[in-house]
């Protein structure tokens, strides 16, 4: 019963974001269209590389197009899902959070669905596109449990970077200002995370595996789907199990998000 | 000329208040030069086959392309577009100055300040700790500063157009949004141009967006000879010329269709 009601309001709340941003059609269509073609121009640069290179330490372009289309596809997701986190900053500032806590509904919920960015689709598009391209060129016998895995690795992907935006704004009860260098690493992930791991230097590799859990979500689960052992040994079971580690991932930013909110308080403006 | 100057100072001494920011965005540059780099490395370690730029060369040219990024013309100028919105643009209108020598101040102001906070710090660190090389040689390095004064009035007359487009509203803002990418891919930012394939080379050297940054980066790690830098001078100086009078035949049409609503 709960579940429906927050879908229904859900809905609605997004459902009047979207008729907002239809207001300006043109100016929607040619946003849309930016995001796109930033997003094809850069892909266009690592075909160059591939052209020229012809592999990446054995990893073919199909392969790394595979890694590109799971991460991108999984970080638009969550950057227009969860966006409304990034305008945290600006209601705790002008005491306006006071409002969504007055509200019979969890603040979280309240402010992920302050706004679904539609001009996101542009690179939603790309990621998917450059991801089917990919299923359909690398060389891999395809099973049930594959594809769910894929299925999981982009979803433990919507987890951890929606974590990442959740935590950013939290951060923001005890700085009232956004924090760009939680945005560099979201954003520097997103990079780092369109190309196999292993290529990067141990220091690197081990960040992101264990500080920040983008490897689980998006290198282990495409080594299994691609049958590939892994060249720093880590245990099969790790790749099949590492899009749930997202969905823990989150879980626990949400309880840091709980206690930001407990250490409001208001600017009183 | 004494009025110009007295803008971009004031604007530059605004522009250095924000050193947080700065900071920030020191942090990023490095974070994704470093990843770019090691990337490069990679794919100079799967070839043997001879490339157009050694990887040396690449990472200089990288941590090049990150000091400068915020001399690139990507963004425009957040106060000139809430002039145009709330009408305050008729002000400017009145100011006993040439608007579009005015407004090129103002991208004079913006494309200095910023890099030149960032590029030092970023400087000292790539080359301690991160491979950065200096200059090829003396010569290179007179080169380049020469090629990035050129650089500059490229970039800013670019970031003037910008500023002019949002005067059309509407097809101005898909403008802003076209613009940066090209400006991203064709600069070499994304990736050095000696890179992309071939058969694109000839055009993309031709391009105005070269002389942003790929051509003063090649001057530096001497992929490109010193005496060759009169080439790109003309480069330079030939799109700056070209761009410079296309914003003010935009700009004077844009004044002509611009009705300003009370305020």
């Amino acid at each position: 019963m709960r579940m429906i009601d927050y879908l229904n309001l859900y809905f609605r709340y997004i459902g009047i974001s979207v008729r907002a941003q239809m207001q300006y059609k043109a100016s929607f269509i040619m946003a849309t269209f930016g995001n796109l073609l930033m997003s094809a121009v850069e892909f266009f640069a690592i075909w160059a590389l591939f052209d020229r290179f012809g592999t990446i330490r054995g990893w073919t372009l199909p392969e790394v197009a595979m890694f590109y289309g799971i991460v991108n596809t999984a970080f638009s997701i969550s950057e227009a899902g969860v966006r409304g986190f990034d305008m945290l900053p600006n209601l705790v500032k002008s005491g306006e959070f006071d409002r969504i806590l007055l509200r019979p509904r969890s603040a979280a919920f309240q402010v992920a669905s302050l706004e679904l960015q539609l001009l996101r689709i542009g690179k939603f598009v790309q990621g998917i596109v450059v991801l089917a391209w990919a299923l359909s060129a690398v060389d891999v016998a395809w099973t049930l449990p594959k594809a769910l895995l894929l299925v999981g690795a982009i979803g433990g992907g919507v987890c951890i970077f929606s974590g990442f935006f959740i935590l950013e704004a939290t951060l923001s009860f005890w700085t009232t200002e956004t924090l760009e260098i939680v945005n560099a690493i979201t954003y520097g992930g997103v990079e780092t995370a369109q190309y196999p791991l292993v290529i990067y230097r141990d220091w690197f590799r081990r960040f992101f595996t264990y500080v920040i859990p983008l490897a689980l979500v998006n290198y282990f689960p495409a080594l299994a789907i691609l049958n590939r052992p892994d060249p720093l040994g880590t245990p099969e079971i790790i790749k099949w199990a590492s899009p749930l580690l997202g969905l823990i991932f989150l879980m626990v930013t949400l309880q840091i998000w709980k206690i930001g909110v407990r250490h409001y308080t208001s600017t009183g403006s | 000329m004494k009025a110009y100057f007295a803008i971009i100072s004031a604007r530059f001494r605004m522009l250095l208040q924000y050193r947080a920011a700065a900071i920030a965005g020191f942090g990023t540059q490095l974070f994704w030069g470093f990843v770019k780099v090691m990337i490069y490395e990679a794919f100079y370690r799967s070839t043997t086959t001879p490339q157009p730029m050694e990887l040396s060369q690449v990472i200089t040219y990288t941590w090049l392309a990150q000091a400068f990024f915020t001399l690139m013309p990507f963004r425009i100028d957040a106060e000139i577009r809430r002039m145009i919105r709330e009408g305050n643009v008729a002000y400017e209108l009145l100011k006993p100055v040439d608007l579009y020598n005015l407004w090129y101040s103002r991208a004079v102001a913006n494309c200095t300040a910023t890099p030149l906070l960032r590029s030092i710090p970023l400087f000292i660190v790539a080359m301690l700790w991160l491979g950065m090389q200096p200059p090829d040689s003396i010569a290179s390095g007179f080169a380049w500063a020469a090629s990035m004064v050129g650089a500059i009035s490229l970039a800013c007359a670019i970031s003037t157009i910008l500023m002019i487009a949002i005067l059309w509203t509407i097809s101005g803002e898909g403008f802003m949004r076209i613009v940066p990418a090209m400006v991203f891919v064709f600069s070499g930012n994304i990736l050095p141009l000696p890179l992309f394939p071939d058969w694109a080379q000839t055009t993309l050297q031709l391009l105005p967006f070269a002389g942003l940054s790929d051509l003063p980066n090649r001057l530096y790690v001497g992929n490109i000879p010193p005496e060759h830098v009169i080439f790109v001078l003309a480069h330079q100086l030939i799109w700056t010329l070209i761009l410079v009078a296309f914003g003010r035949w935009l700009l004077k049409r844009g004044t002509r269709i611009m009705v300003v609503q009370g305020g």
